[in-house]
Formats: C-alpha cells, structure tokens, sequence
C-alpha cells in the first residue's frame, strides 16, 4: 500500500492569533513494502508528518493518499477507521497509552475496535505477545505492574495486533537499555523481511537509518529539503554536519580515515561495510 | 481544546504588562464589585470607556476579547433574554402569555449584557497580561492575612502554582494518548451517549496514571533538592510594588468617585 504527499501543507489552529505552520509544501511517496526512515531536527515537522500517515490529522491543503483512500482538507472524520486499520503508528513513549486491566485485554483492544470477537482478540494478543519477547505469564498480568520496558513491548504489540500494512515508528526505543533496543529494531527489520510490512521509522540514532532503513527523507522548518537512498544522503557530510544532524559512527570514521590519506569510493555507512573497504584497501597496499 | 482562550497568556511589554500581578488582581477584583453600582447609561458609558482605555494600554488587539466572550454567549444571550422577557415596569411594547417586552426590561437586558462583556474582558485582561506563575504569586501574597486563621497559605499556592504550571503539559499529553488511542480504533464523539463516555475510558486511565507518576516524580526530584515545606524558604519572584501600581489604584479609586457620581 503505497502513501503518496501531493503539496501537504499543514497549519495548527489556522485563522486563530495563536496560528503556526509546521509543514510547507510537502511531496513524497512512500512505497509498498519499503523501510523509510524520517530524519530531522526536534520541531521540524517530523511529528505531525507522521500524524498525517494514517489520517489522524488532514492537510490544510494538499492531499495524502493512503493507499486508495485521498484524504484532503474536506475528508470528514467519519469513515477513517478502515485507513487507520492499514497504518498502525507507535507512538513516541507508547506505554503511556496502557489501560486495560490486563496485558491481554490491551492488546486486544485495537483488534476489537476493528471489530475482531474476542477470542480472536485472545489468540492474537498470545501471538503478539511471543512476537516482542514476552512469555504467555503476562496475559493475565496488570500492565501498570510492569517495567518500563515490558510495558513498551507491549504497547507495540497492541498496534501490532491490529496487522497493519504500514507500521509508522516514532523513536520506537527512546529510552531503552542498548539490548532492548537492539532486540526491537531486529524484530521491526524481520517483520519487515519476512511480512513484508512498510516501515516508517522516525529517529535521532543514524546507525538505525544506515542499518535498516532503504529511503531516507529529511525534514528542517516543515519542509522536505533532502530525500534518497541512505548512501546517497550519507555522502554529502558536510550537507549534514551544517544541519546538525549528525554521521554514522563508521562513516565519520571513514571520513577521518580519508583526511589522512586513505581514499574511498564511496563512504562507508556500516562498521561492516568498513571493515570490508579496509580489508580491501590492505589488501592493495600489500600488493 | 486549543481554541480556549480563558487562562491563556499572550507575553508583551505594555504598561498593563509591567503592573505589578498584585495591583492587577485587586484592581479586576475591584472592577468586577464597582461594575454592579452602574445604574444607568452615563456610568456604563464610563465603564465601557474605562475597559477600552485599559485594552488600548494593553497593546493586545480587541478581536482578542471579543473571542473570549464567543463561548460563553448563550450563556449571556439567554440570561439578557430573561430579563427582557419577565422584566414588567414602564411602557409595554408586547405581552403574550407570560411574556412581556417592556421598556425596563430592554433597558435591563442591555445593562446586563454591558455588565456581563464588560466583566469579561476585564478578566481576559487580567489572564491576558500576567504569568499564570505570577498571578499565583500575586494570589499567595493576596491571602497571606489568612494565616491568621490557620489556613495553609503556602500549601495552597505552591499546589496553584504546581497546577498552573502543568496545565499545558497535561493539555499536551490528553492530545497525545487521543492520538495513539484514535490510531488503534477508538472514536472520540462518535455514537451515543454511553458509547461516548465508554470511549473516554482509554483516555481517562491513562492520563491518571500518568498523572500519578508526574507527582511521584516530582515530589521526589522536589525532596531530593531540599524542598521541607513553606518554612524559611525565601523567594526567587520578589514582587515590587511601584509608583504605576499606585497609580492604577489612584485610577480605580476615581473611577468610583466618577461612578458614584453619575449614579442616580
């Protein structure tokens, strides 16, 4: 299912005194079956961009389309539910949307919202459950009695549940221990592998963006000033080191590298991809 | 819920912004007592003056008030309607049944509905111009004679201030858990009544908990930088009282001689 931005502007209490632009003329496509990564400052946009994915805001002008949904400035908020069923959005923090009285119910309820019985509600929050890595002991369990991190997982596997097409990503492990984190990007990556699952991840952590992601868009001031392929966008670092934005811990490595003398093709985004250039390049100074 | 301009704060630098939160309160207090000794047109007149006098010294546009009266005009259209409708006294331009319309009761209508926007934008003005910090300030000053009486100043207005501080933040965060719940199906104001309340459930939860937790954390961090209760503490915000808030008293205090003047 693809989602396409034709000229989206948005507007926060338009007409009003208190009236602020976030988005200016954005265009972009995000392809079936793609792992996307938003990029940008805090306050550029990103946040509401992402709102705009599964119709939770509409455009002050322009027109999104989900799929074959076109959301414009005059959809009416009825009938969104279908689009909304398709785009499952993880919030930044998502533990705080928990209220269920048990780890079951919650997961279910999105599922049942979408108008699931409650036994398939059951089955599926076993299943999603196993899915972010915790045993069938918390069904039953109060949420509000877990860890921060259980409770995220669970949190994620509530919009899980709901078997979107588009799972939207906002700082998904933000305050996560390291082994969390990388527990959680692996399973997003092979939901996307083996399920064929479009993500959209938005982050600060750019070794998540050279790892998974296969498209990269940047956000400043509301507007859409760099799109491309993550080798692409990597390669200009002075571009990104004037926009704050930050290196891959290899490329800047490599880019050192290069300052004293060792030339590269291209930039390494990857430890890997740089150990194998290095590799490489050993192998010639040998010869 | 963005569009509540009640309580909201536009930072400035006019002369109303600069006047000391104290000289402010008491004045809209005080302004809000007189506003019920006008009796006729020449003293509505003035108050109507007075108030606009005051908004231009504000700098703050007048479309500003004039949204802050918006939600509550039903509210002041029907009370105006059951004056001009019951009112009985002078010439009678209409009766039917119960109802009459009469000379005194138009000329009611229209002095309550003077007394209602007047009174309005008299205290968007106040909300308008100070920090809700300092109006809290203002308001712990205000009440210290209670103490007198054992009431427990410094609680009340730290928990003001506390709760002033986080009206925003909870603003935000309602916005936030709406959002995530909408994305997992949820219809806020769709259906029925009991549909209706039944969806503001996975809203309610979780934002008490949340609410929880913020206090658990914050008096926590609070402890943990000294904080023992009102006790010798001194104070960071030090109002000080000047010559302009003098005069804003001076101000008021001839506005009642002028009042009481052209009452009848």
């Amino acid at each position: 299912m693809d989602i396409t931005f034709k000229e989206v502007d948005y507007t926060y209490q338009p007409g009003t005194p208190f009236a602020q632009r976030a988005l200016f003329d954005i265009n972009l496509e995000i392809k079936s079956g793609s792992y996307t990564a938003l990029i940008g400052h805090t306050g550029s946009g990103k946040s509401t961009l992402l709102q705009h994915l599964n119709a939770l805001v509409k455009p002050t002008s322009g027109t999104v389309t989900i799929g074959t949904r076109v959301i414009t400035p005059e959809t009416s908020n009825k009938n969104l539910k279908p689009v909304r069923k398709k785009v499952g959005i993880v919030f930044q923090f998502p533990e705080a949307q928990l209220f269920e009285e048990t780890v079951a119910a919650d997961i279910a309820f999105g599922p049942k919202n979408f108008g699931a019985s409650d036994e398939e509600g059951i089955k599926l929050a076993a299943k999603m459950l196993d899915l972010v890595g915790l045993d069938e002991t918390f069904m039953e369990r109060s949420p509000f009695e877990l860890s921060g991190g259980q409770m995220r997982r669970v949190a994620i596997a509530g919009v899980l549940a709901m078997e979107p097409e588009v799972l939207v990503l906002d700082e998904p492990t933000a305050g996560l221990d390291p082994e969390g984190r990388r527990e959680m990007m692996t399973m997003f990556n092979r939901l996307h592998r083996e399920e064929n699952l479009t993500i959209v991840l938005v982050t600060h952590l750019m070794e998540d963006v050279v790892r998974f992601a296969d498209y990269v868009l940047v956000l400043e001031n509301g507007r859409l000033v760099k799109s491309g392929e993550p080798a692409e966008i990597f390669q200009d670092t002075n571009w990104l080191v004037e926009k704050q934005l930050g290196l891959p811990q290899a490329t800047a490595f490599a880019e050192k590298l290069a300052a004293r003398g060792v030339s590269f093709n291209s930039l390494p985004l990857t430890p890997e991809q740089l150990a194998k250039e290095l590799v490489e390049k050993a192998g010639e100074v040998r010869e | 819920m963005n569009k509540l301009l009640l309580g909201r704060f536009i930072p400035g630098d006019s002369l109303v912004h600069r006047l000391d939160p104290r000289a402010k309160f008491l004045a809209s207090f005080y302004f809000i007592i007189i506003i019920f000794f006008a009796n006729n047109w020449a003293s509505y007149l003035l108050m109507f003056l007075f108030v606009l006098g005051a908004i231009f010294l504000s700098k703050i546009k007048i479309s500003f008030f004039l949204r802050g009266v918006k939600p509550l005009i039903w509210l002041i259209i029907f009370t105006t309607l059951l004056q001009v409708l019951f009112t009985k006294g002078g010439t009678e331009y209409f009766s039917w049944w119960i109802f009459s319309i009469t000379e005194f009761g138009l000329i009611n209508g229209a002095f309550i509905f003077c007394r209602f926007v007047l009174i309005i934008f008299m205290s968007t003005l106040l909300t308008l111009t100070t920090a809700p910090l300092s109006l809290a300030d203002a308001l712990e000053f205000l009440l210290r004679p209670l103490r007198i009486v054992r009431f427990p100043v410094h609680e009340v207005s730290l928990m003001l201030s506390i709760a002033l501080r986080f009206v925003p933040t909870l603003m935000d965060e309602t916005e936030k858990i709406m959002n995530a719940q909408r994305a997992r199906g949820v219809d806020f104001g769709d259906g029925n009544l009991l549909q209706k309340m039944k969806a503001i459930v996975p809203l309610l939860i979780p934002l008490f908990v949340s609410s929880f937790n913020r206090a658990e954390d914050l008096a926590t961090a609070m402890e943990a930088r000294g904080y023992q209760g009102g006790d010798g503490r001194s104070r960071y915000r030090v109002l000080h009282w000047q010559m302009r808030d003098s005069l804003t008293m001076v101000v008021f205090g001839l506005l009642t001689v002028a009042l009481v003047f052209l009452r009848q």
